[in-house]
Formats: C-alpha cells, sequence, structure tokens
C-alpha cells in the first residue's frame, strides 16, 4: 500500500510506542506545567469529571430529600444550599468546560493539522484559572455555603445571610475567565495555523462547532464577568443598581445574567453537536450529510442564541412588548437545530452503522436532544411559559437538554477519542452496556419530572404535597440507576487504563486528521505537514485484518479530492 | 525569556529593509500627532457643544462626536485602517452587540417603566422634605453654572 | 489580562526541541516552535489582542447599557447631578489621556524603527500620562466624598460635623450583609421600615436616625455611626445637594453608576500601568527592535482601548445639558 508524504499508519503506532505525548517527560511538575494542548486537554478532563463526580453526589442527595414529602435526610436550608451547589458545579465547573476545555483542547489542534494551540501559555493559564475558580466555588461551602440557586437572582442574592456568595460570585468571574481564554485561543487557532489545503470547508465539522463556541465565549461570558463584579460590589460596598429599594432595577439583572446564560447553554449543546457530528459519520462509514448546512447552522445557532435570553424572564417582569418579540425569536433557533437533526439523520439512513459505544451515546443524544429542544419549544410559547416556568417542566427541560444531550455528548466524544488519548481500548460491551443503563435511568428520572412541572410542582422545593410523592419517588429510583450507569462507564474506563489492549491509530475507521497520526499522538502532533484530504471521505479507509486497523488509503483520496474539487 | 535579540542594525541585516518592520505597518509620526491633535479639537468641541441647548440632541450630539473621535483612535492609534479586515470586523462586531443588549434593555426598561416605583426610598424623601426649602443648584459652587 | 498583553507571543514551549527546526526558526529566536513565519505569529498575537479587546468591550458594555437604563429612567438626575462633577478635571484628564495615547502609538512607532531610548522615553512619557490622570481622579474623588456626593444610603446621610466625612464614608462602606443585615424590603412603606437602635431626635434636626439609609444598610454599620452622634448641626454640612429643594429623586444612582464606571476604568489605567512598566523593563533589556515589537504593540492596543472607553465616559458623565 502507497502513501502520499504520510508515513504507514503500523509505523507510527510503532513509534508511538515509546514517544509520545504521554512518555515525553515525566513527573508531576512536568505535567502541571506542560504547555502541551494535549496534556492539557487531558488535565481538563480529570478535573472535569472529579467536578461531575462532586456535583453528582449533590444531586444524589437531592433526589434522596425528595424521596418523601418534607424532611427526608435534610432541612430545607440545607436542601437550598444543595441545589445551588449542584447547578453551579455542574454549570460552571462541569459542562462549560467539558467539551471545549478539554476534549476541544485535545482534539482541535491535531484535528486541524497544527503543532499547538496559538497561545499555549494562555491555554496553560486558563486551566489554572479553572482550578482557581473551583478553589473559591469549593471555599465558598467552608465560608458558609450559599443558597442564591446557580442563577443569583437578585435581591436576594444581594441580601442573603449565607457567608458564602461573595468567593463563589469570585469563583465563577474567574471561571468565566478560563472560558473566555480558551475561547480566545481557539479562534485564534483556527483562523491562524490551519496548515496548508485546510481551507475552511475541508475543517471537520468539530472544529466548526469550537469555533461557534468560542465566538459565544469570547462575547458573552464577560458580560456575565461584570454582572457578578456589579454582585460583589451590591454586596460590599451597596452600590445599589440592582437593588429596586435604591432606584435599581432587579429585572436589569435579569437581563445581564441572561445575556450571558442563554448563550452559555449554547456553549454546552453546540460542540456536543459537533461531536456527535463526527461520531455520526465516523460510525456509520457514511459521508456527512449537508456538511456546509451543518457548519453554517452552528454559526448560526451561535449568533441567534445572543437575541433570545429574554424567554427567561417572562415572568419577571419584563415588558409585554419584549416578552412577545423574545418568544418570536426563540422560535427561530429551533430552525438551525433541526437542521443539524436532520442532516444527522439523513446521515444515518443507509449508513453502514457499527453499534459501537460512541455511536451508542451519538443516538442516545439524538433522542434526548429531540425531547429538550422540543420542550424548549413550549416553554418558549409564552402563554405556555407562563404556566410552566418555575416548574418541574423547566428542571426536566434543561436536563434533557444540558444533560441528555451536552453532557452525553460529552460521555461520548470521550469514548469516540478515548483510545486516541490514552493508546488503550475499552472494553466494548462494558461501555455499551453502561450507555443503555445511563440512558434508561435518565429518562426515568427526568421525563416524570415533565409531569410533575405540567402538573405544577414548583422546582427548588424540598417539600411537596402527597399526590406528586409517587413521581418524585420514579425519578429518584432512576437517579440510582443513572449514577449505577455512570459508575459502569467510570469502571470501564479504569479498567481500560490499568488492562486495556493498545489501541491502533485508526480504531474507527475515521478519516480526519487526528487518525492519522498514532495514538497515543506524539508530542508535536505531526512531524512532517498531515495530508489535508476531504474528511468525511470514507471509501478511502479499508479494515486491515492484520493490524486490526483501518488503513487510509491517500492515492484513492488524492484522486476523489482533485476529481470532485473542492466539496 | 530568551536572551536579547535584535538591535537595529542586526535587523537590517535581516530583514530586508531598515526602516520597516518586519511584520506590521509603520504608522508615520505626523499622522499620529494629527490624529492626537483631532482628538484635543474634538474634545473641546464637545465641552463646547455643552453650553447650547438643543435638548434631546445635546445627548446625540455628545455621543456622535465620542463616535467621531473613538473611530479616529482605532483606525490611527490601533491601526485598524491597515490591519487585517477580520480584526476590524471583530471590533465592529462586538461594538454591535453592546448596542443590540443596550437597544433590547432600554426598551424594555421603556416599556415596563409605568409600573415601576418612582422616587427616592420612604425615609430619604422624608429627610429631604424636611430640610427644604433651601439653596436652589446654582448657588452650589460647580464652577460652570451660568 | 497582562498574560493577554505581554506574555503569549513568544516561545511557545520550555521543552521543544524534539524535531526539526525550519531555517525561520533558526533566524528568529522569538519565534515559537508551533508558528512557522514570524507573520504568522504576529497576526496570531493580534488577533488574539483584538478579541480580547472585544471582551474588554463587552465588559464596559454592560455597564454603558445599565447607564442607558438608568439614564432612560432618571433623565432630570443625570442633567442635576451631572453639575456636581468638574468639567475643568474631566476634561484635562480627556487630554491627558489622548496626549498619553499618542506617545503610547509614538511608541510603537519607535519600536518598530528599532530606537531604543525613542521608545524608552515615550513608554515613560505614556507612564506619567496614566499616573497624572489617576491623580486627577484621585482629587476628583476625594472632592466628591468629602462632600458627601457618593452611591447608596451615604448620600443621604448628614455627616457629623466634626467627623462627620469620615463616618460618612464609614457608611457608604458598609457591608449590605453584614451579620445583623436586614433584610431588604421591596418598596418599603416608611411605617414598614424597621426602626434602628433607639436614638433620641437630635434637638433641631428634623433628621430622624431611623432615616439613615434605605432598607439593605447592614444595622450594625448605622448604629455604629450614629450611635456617636451627639449634635448633628445641619447648616455646616458639606453637603449642599441635602440642602437643595431642587434635588431630584434618586439623585444616588447616579453617582452609583458613576463610580462603577470610573472605578472600572481606573482600574484598568492601573493595569495599564503595571504593563506599560513591563514593557519599560523589557525595552530597556532590549527586548524590541523591528523584527519584534509585537508585545509594545498589544499593550498600545489595549492602551488605546482604555482611551476609548474614557472618550465615551467624558461626554456621558461630566457634560450633560
Ligand atoms: C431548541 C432550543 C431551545 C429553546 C427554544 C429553549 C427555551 C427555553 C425556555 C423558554 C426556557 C425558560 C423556561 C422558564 O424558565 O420558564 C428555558 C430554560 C432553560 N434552558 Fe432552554 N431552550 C432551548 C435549548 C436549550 C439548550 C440546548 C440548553 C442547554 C444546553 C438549554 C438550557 C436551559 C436551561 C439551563 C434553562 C433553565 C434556566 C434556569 O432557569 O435555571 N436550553 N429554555
Ligand atoms: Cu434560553
Amino acid at each position: 500500500m502507497t502513501t502520499i508524504d504520510t508515513p504507514r499508519q503500523d509505523v507510527l503506532d510503532s513509534a508511538a510506542e515509546t514517544d509520545n505525548y504521554l512518555t515525553y517527560t515525566r513527573g508531576f511538575l512536568s505535567w502541571i506545567l506542560t504547555l502541551d494542548h494535549k496534556r492539557i486537554g487531558v488535565m481538563y478532563m480529570g478535573s472535569v469529571l472529579l467536578s461531575f463526580l462532586v456535583g453528582g453526589t449533590f444531586a444524589l442527595l437531592l433526589r434522596t430529600e425528595l424521596l418523601t414529602p418534607g424532611r427526608t435526610i435534610c432541612s430545607a436550608e440545607t436542601y437550598n444550599q444543595f441545589f445551588t451547589l449542584h447547578g453551579a458545579i455542574m454549570v460552571f465547573l462541569v459542562i462549560i468546560p467539558s467539551i471545549p476545555a478539554a476534549l476541544g483542547n485535545f482534539v482541535l489542534p491535531i484535528m486541524l493539522g497544527a503543532k499547538d494551540v496559538a497561545f499555549p501559555r494562555l491555554n496553560l493559564f486558563s486551566y489554572f484559572l479553572w482550578l482557581g475558580g473551583a478553589a473559591f466555588t469549593l471555599y465558598s461551602l467552608a465560608a458558609g455555603g450559599f443558597d442564591t440557586g446557580w442563577t443569583f437572582y437578585t435581591p436576594y442574592s444581594t441580601t442573603t445571610t449565607t457567608g458564602g456568595v461573595i468567593p463563589v460570585l469570585i469563583g465563577v468571574f474567574i471561571l468565566g475567565f478560563s472560558s473566555i481564554f480558551t475561547g480566545l485561543n481557539f479562534i485564534v487557532t483556527v483562523h491562524k495555523l490551519r496548515p496548508p489545503g485546510m481551507t475552511w470547508f475541508k475543517m471537520p465539522l468539530f472544529l466548526w462547532a469550537l469555533y461557534a463556541t468560542a465566538i459565544i465565549q469570547v462575547l458573552a461570558t464577560p458580560v456575565l464577568a461584570i454582572t457578578l463584579c456589579l454582585l460583589i460590589v451590591e454586596r460590599v460596598l451597596n452600590i445599589g443598581i440592582f437593588n429596586p429599594s435604591m432606584g435599581g432595577d432587579p429585572v436589569l439583572y435579569q437581563h445581564f445574567f441572561w445575556f450571558y446564560s442563554h448563550p452559555a447553554v449554547y456553549i454546552m449543546i453546540v460542540p456536543a453537536m459537533g461531536i456527535i457530528s463526527e461520531i455520526i459519520a465516523v460510525h456509520s462509514h457514511r459521508q456527512i450529510f449537508g456538511y456546509r448546512y451543518i457548519a453554517y447552522s452552528s454559526i448560526a445557532i451561535a449568533m441567534f442564541s445572543f437575541i433570545v435570553w429574554g424567554h427567561h424572564m417572562f415572568t419577571s417582569g419584563q415588558s409585554g412588548l419584549m416578552n412577545t418579540i423574545f418568544s418570536l425569536i426563540s422560535f427561530s433557533v429551533a430552525i438551525p437545530s433541526a437542521v443539524k437533526t436532520f442532516n444527522w439523520t439523513m446521515t444515518l439512513y443507509k449508513g453502514t452503522i457499527s453499534l459501537t459505544a460512541p455511536m451508542m451515546y451519538a443516538l442516545s443524544f439524538l433522542f434526548l436532544f429531540t425531547i429538550g429542544g422540543l420542550t424548549g419549544i413550549h416553554l418558549a410559547t409564552l402563554n405556555t411559559d407562563v404556566h410552566l416556568h418555575d416548574t418541574y417542566f423547566v428542571v426536566a427541560h434543561f436536563h434533557y437538554v444540558m444533560m441528555g444531550s451536552a453532557l452525553i455528548g460529552m460521555i461520548g466524544g470521550l469514548h469516540h477519542w478515548w483510545p486516541k488519548m490514552t493508546g488503550r481500548m475499552y472494553n466494548e460491551k462494558m461501555a455499551c452496556t453502561a450507555c443503555i443503563i445511563i440512558f434508561v435511568g435518565f429518562n426515568i428520572t427526568f421525563f416524570t419530572q415533565f409531569m410533575l412541572g405540567s402538573q405544577g410542582m414548583p422546582r427548588r422545593y424540598y417539600d411537596y404535597l402527597p399526590e406528586f410523592q409517587v413521581y418524585h419517588v420514579i425519578s429518584t429510583i432512576g437517579s440510582y440507576i443513572m449514577a449505577a450507569g455512570f459508575f459502569t462507564s467510570a469502571i470501564c474506563f479504569i479498567q481500560s487504563l490499568m488492562s486495556g489492549p493498545k489501541a491502533p491509530s485508526n480504531p474507527w475507521g475515521g478519516v480526519s486528521l487526528e487518525w492519522q497520526c498514532a495514538s497515543p499522538p506524539p508530542h508535536d502532533n505531526f512531524k512532517t505537514p498531515p495530508h489535508v484530504g476531504n474528511c468525511y471521505d470514507f471509501s478511502v479507509v479499508h479494515w486491515d485484518e492484520a493490524t486490526k486497523n483501518y488503513i487510509i488509503d491517500h492515492k484513492a483520496e488524492l484522486a476523489h479530492v482533485t476529481g470532485e474539487g473542492r466539496r | 525569556m530568551s536572551t536579547p535579540h535584535s538591535t537595529a542594525t542586526h535587523d537590517a541585516a535581516a530583514g530586508s529593509h531598515a526602516d520597516h518592520p518586519l511584520v506590521g505597518h509603520l504608522v508615520p509620526i505626523s499622522t499620529l500627532v494629527a490624529t492626537a491633535s483631532a482628538l484635543l479639537v474634538l474634545t473641546f468641541i464637545t465641552v463646547a457643544v455643552r453650553y447650547i441647548d438643543i435638548g434631546e440632541f445635546n445627548v446625540w450630539v455628545a455621543i456622535g462626536i465620542a463616535v467621531v473621535k473613538a473611530s479616529l483612535v482605532a483606525s490611527f492609534f490601533m491601526h485598524l485602517r491597515w490591519d487585517r479586515p477580520f480584526n476590524l470586523l471583530v471590533f465592529v462586531g462586538c461594538t454591535a452587540f453592546v448596542v443590540l443588549m443596550m437597544a433590547f434593555c432600554v426598551l424594555d426598561t421603556s416599556q415596563y417603566r409605568a409600573t415601576q416605583y418612582t422616587g427616592n426610598p420612604p425615609l430619604a424623601q422624608e429627610t429631604l422634605d424636611a430640610k427644604a426649602p433651601a439653596a436652589p443648584v446654582a448657588r452650589f459652587k460647580t464652577g460652570l453654572d451660568p | 489580562m497582562s498574560d493577554v498583553a505581554t506574555g503569549h507571543d513568544s516561545h511557545g514551549d520550555a521543552h521543544g526541541s524534539g524535531h526539526a527546526h525550519s531555517p525561520e526558526h533558526a533566524k528568529y529566536p522569538f519565534l515559537a516552535h508551533h508558528f512557522d513565519t514570524p507573520a504568522q505569529q504576529f497576526d496570531s498575537a493580534k488577533l488574539g489582542m483584538w478579541l480580547f479587546l472585544a471582551t474588554e468591550v463587552l465588559f464596559f458594555g454592560a455597564l454603558f447599557v445599565a447607564y442607558a437604563v438608568l439614564r432612560s429612567r432618571f433623565p432630570e438626575v443625570f442633567s442635576y447631578a451631572s453639575h456636581y462633577l468638574d468639567t475643568t478635571m474631566g476634561g484635562i484628564n480627556t487630554a491627558v489621556l489622548i496626549v498619553s495615547s499618542l506617545t503610547m502609538a509614538l511608541g510603537v512607532y519607535f519600536a518598530q524603527r528599532g530606537r531604543k531610548t525613542a521608545l524608552l522615553i515615550c513608554l515613560w512619557l505614556t507612564m506619567a500620562g496614566a499616573a497624572g490622570f489617576l491623580v486627577i481622579k484621585y482629587f476628583e474623588y476625594e472632592h466628591k466624598i468629602h462632600a458627601n456626593l457618593v452611591w447608596g444610603p451615604g448620600f443621604y446621610v448628614p455627616p457629623h460635623n466634626t467627623v462627620g466625612e469620615l463616618e460618612a464614608q464609614q457608611l457608604a462602606h458598609a457591608p449590605a450583609a453584614a451579620p445583623a443585615a436586614l433584610p431588604v424590603p421591596m418598596n418599603p412603606a416608611p411605617s414598614a421600615q424597621p426602626t434602628i437602635g433607639a436614638h433620641p431626635v437630635v434637638e433641631g434636626s428634623a433628621i430622624k436616625p431611623a432615616s439613615a439609609g434605605p432598607g439593605g444598610l447592614g444595622a450594625g454599620a448605622v448604629n455604629s455611626v450614629l450611635g456617636e452622634s451627639h449634635d448633628i448641626i445641619p447648616h455646616q454640612l458639606p453637603s449642599a445637594h441635602l440642602e437643595d429643594a431642587a434635588m431630584p429623586p434618586n439623585t444616588h444612582m447616579f453617582f452609583a453608576i458613576y463610580y462603577a464606571m470610573t472605578g472600572l476604568h481606573g482600574f484598568h489605567v492601573i493595569v495599564g500601568m503595571v504593563v506599560i512598566g513591563i514593557l519599560i523593563f523589557r525595552a530597556h533589556r532590549g527586548d524590541f527592535g523591528p523584527n519584534y515589537y509585537t508585545p509594545v504593540d498589544l499593550v498600545g492596543l489595549y492602551w488605546h482601548i482604555v482611551d476609548l472607553v474614557w472618550i465615551f465616559l467624558f461626554p456621558l458623565f461630566y457634560l450633560i445639558h
């Protein structure tokens, strides 16, 4: 088999065994002071998963408290602190950094064919910022906790006597800058470090998604930062800009908060959509359907996300005019989301689907995101939302999109790139089982919450009417099942790390550049500039039984490229 | 940090032309000074305009002048005139988002204003009422009032 | 922030050696391993800085939005309170910033031409401009606080005639969430206002101790101030605004947003001084020349955006008709 200026994969693989980014230098310091995007990505991934464990523990405590009406395991005040911490940790420490900062950091430069991100030191700095932000967030627990909800609504957040409010505000402020710097780094990397041949429309869709996400990170997060500053100033100096009794305006706070936080939900979901585009194309071995539409829809979602924030404020005193405008615009966000969903479905259609673990997660995503997105439309409908606002319906909606979609997408991506990151395969059966358990548990937990919500169970309460109990019990049982699923998944990963078989460079049959470098990749990714072809043309790969690997035939690829011209 | 490098003569050998930087655009001193002078003149004008009463429009004139000044700074001091168009897009784009946020927020608050509580917080108002009447504003020396 | 301004531009990798360096890397020692040409590195740094400036614009932008909302809600407050600001000082400060922007731009020019002494002079002048700005700003703040023109409830508290100013300041700084904080009533009716402490109403003054401020102020703080007040003599107050019948309600909100925006801007000036200081150090060491002057350029951009923000702040606060 001849290849064009790219070493044969089996050669790559044997080289990777001794010389890869994991073995390049050794010792704790060589990790914590590394400038290598791959190591920073791995460190992010570890930290994020650890935070997920903490946030998940709080979630289980919450669900346990809700098993019976009235007090089950903790007091109302403690419950308030638990759901606040759960929300803040999951949003700011887990989901927002999970895909861009952890997986994105690892994958983006390799997929792009670059040696690193544009600003490696800024990259490490943003990881330290993440650590600092996490430290403050945890410190807030020691300082007395906080019970404001992850939204920090005024005037409650400026008057509550829980002592941890200021530390957590500082923590989230710092985490915001960590996110900004990651986004900034990615935009510059995508603009300036594309190797020859990597044109915008040759980029894999995950890169488009990360690029769109980065735009949101850079444009929206500063508004959160200044809003948190104002809250701190409000608490410390009593400045009154959000204080109604001093002529300030608490609704303005909500405008500021959601100007960031609605785009922030797209910081969570857009990169997950990018992962799904990759997984679905690679694991059904079929050219992605509607490449350009998926790429454009990522950018469109990023832009639209800035003009719909008011749909969170329908019942907060926002004017009727703005309610109507925001409701109307919110519907339009469904269009680019639907474009993606239909394109994925079309890619699956008549594809050669391998039901691998990543694919299972991708299929879960499709299912869960459809439910989450469609219930979003219910909520964006003005008059429906007046009934549903601040009920469990909203809770169910955002768990379907944040957990069922963003987090499931992240875990799917982790399975997809795990062989690349660690150089080891995992037990496929076990991973698939975990996925099924999570999927089932998830739906039991959260679908019941749709019913609860539409019957009027308000969110953020630790007590409820007895007639809701049956739903709460089902939901709690579901959450235990889900926990078991995640536990299985964790065991699967640990087992893979300890004794997993060595991963080939291309276990799934992908064509994008990360599958053309070894598993795990060498320190500087590519010794020679990689060969950039059509990253979704799967006719050029074939299974090689001898090496248990997919081999990319660059000659065939080149013929395709010149024959087809620009895709 | 690496060792110091690049003295002018060394670069003359390395680069093609001693008078020009390896990268970026050289803006002549005269242009920079002219820009600064224009900015100072505009500052003077914007102060002067304050004393002409054109009602509603005062604020728009002030903002208009500020925008002109800002674009002078951006195009000449910040080299945007010669820079990559994408950098210009970044700058204009982020400003557009601020304007968008402002438009929506002001539109909204102006709509619900009628239902908002106005006036000082009750006791502050009491304090003030108790002390009236007293000096008109003009008596307080600001150095500017007619 | 300073990391963006100065840090990321050179020498990407501390331990990058395992691969062949191109001739470009041999020729330009400042070229990081993951860049191919100085132009690529420079363009990346510039784009990165512009994106950072975009975040700054949005950072300040939200405050401008708050300004717009407050001003459209209380137009009379803004045109009234603006007269308490000193246009002369504000004007001088505008000029100072413009001139320091010019020296910064000239600094970039001299760095590009490799003229070290001229560059250093320009940087020092810029630094002086920044310091001058802060000194003037300090006098402005000082004067306002002296006249009790502060944010929040402190605005309405007549200072004690002897140590009054200090107390007013204390009150203004009183933590809203002091342990003994009272719940803030939304639009409290006067009768609903909790009574703070039991202070005798002072003869000759209509000011009731409990009126020290609207809700949200820590009771402890109010007590500590009022507990010592024996004789409030209203007519010796430095705060003329309290005697002014024409003062519109909510005037304190003007000062709230004034301090918020100018304070944040002042903070950026301080950061600017720090990064300019680093530049001076590096320029002194001879880091910059026609081939490599990126940090000077980036700090320049930062400094200009600080100027740019002030260009808007000045008319919006000082020049309201
Ligand atoms: C199809 C597009 C979507 C629409 C039309 C939509 C609409 C809405 C609406 C109207 C609400 C407010 C409900 C209320 O508070 O009464 C809401 C809440 C929420 N949505 Fe969505 N949504 C969409 C997608 C998403 C996605 C993709 C995410 C996250 C990844 C997300 C996360 C959230 C969160 C976190 C909340 C609750 C915020 C809170 O009050 O704590 N949404 N959504
Ligand atoms: Cu939303």
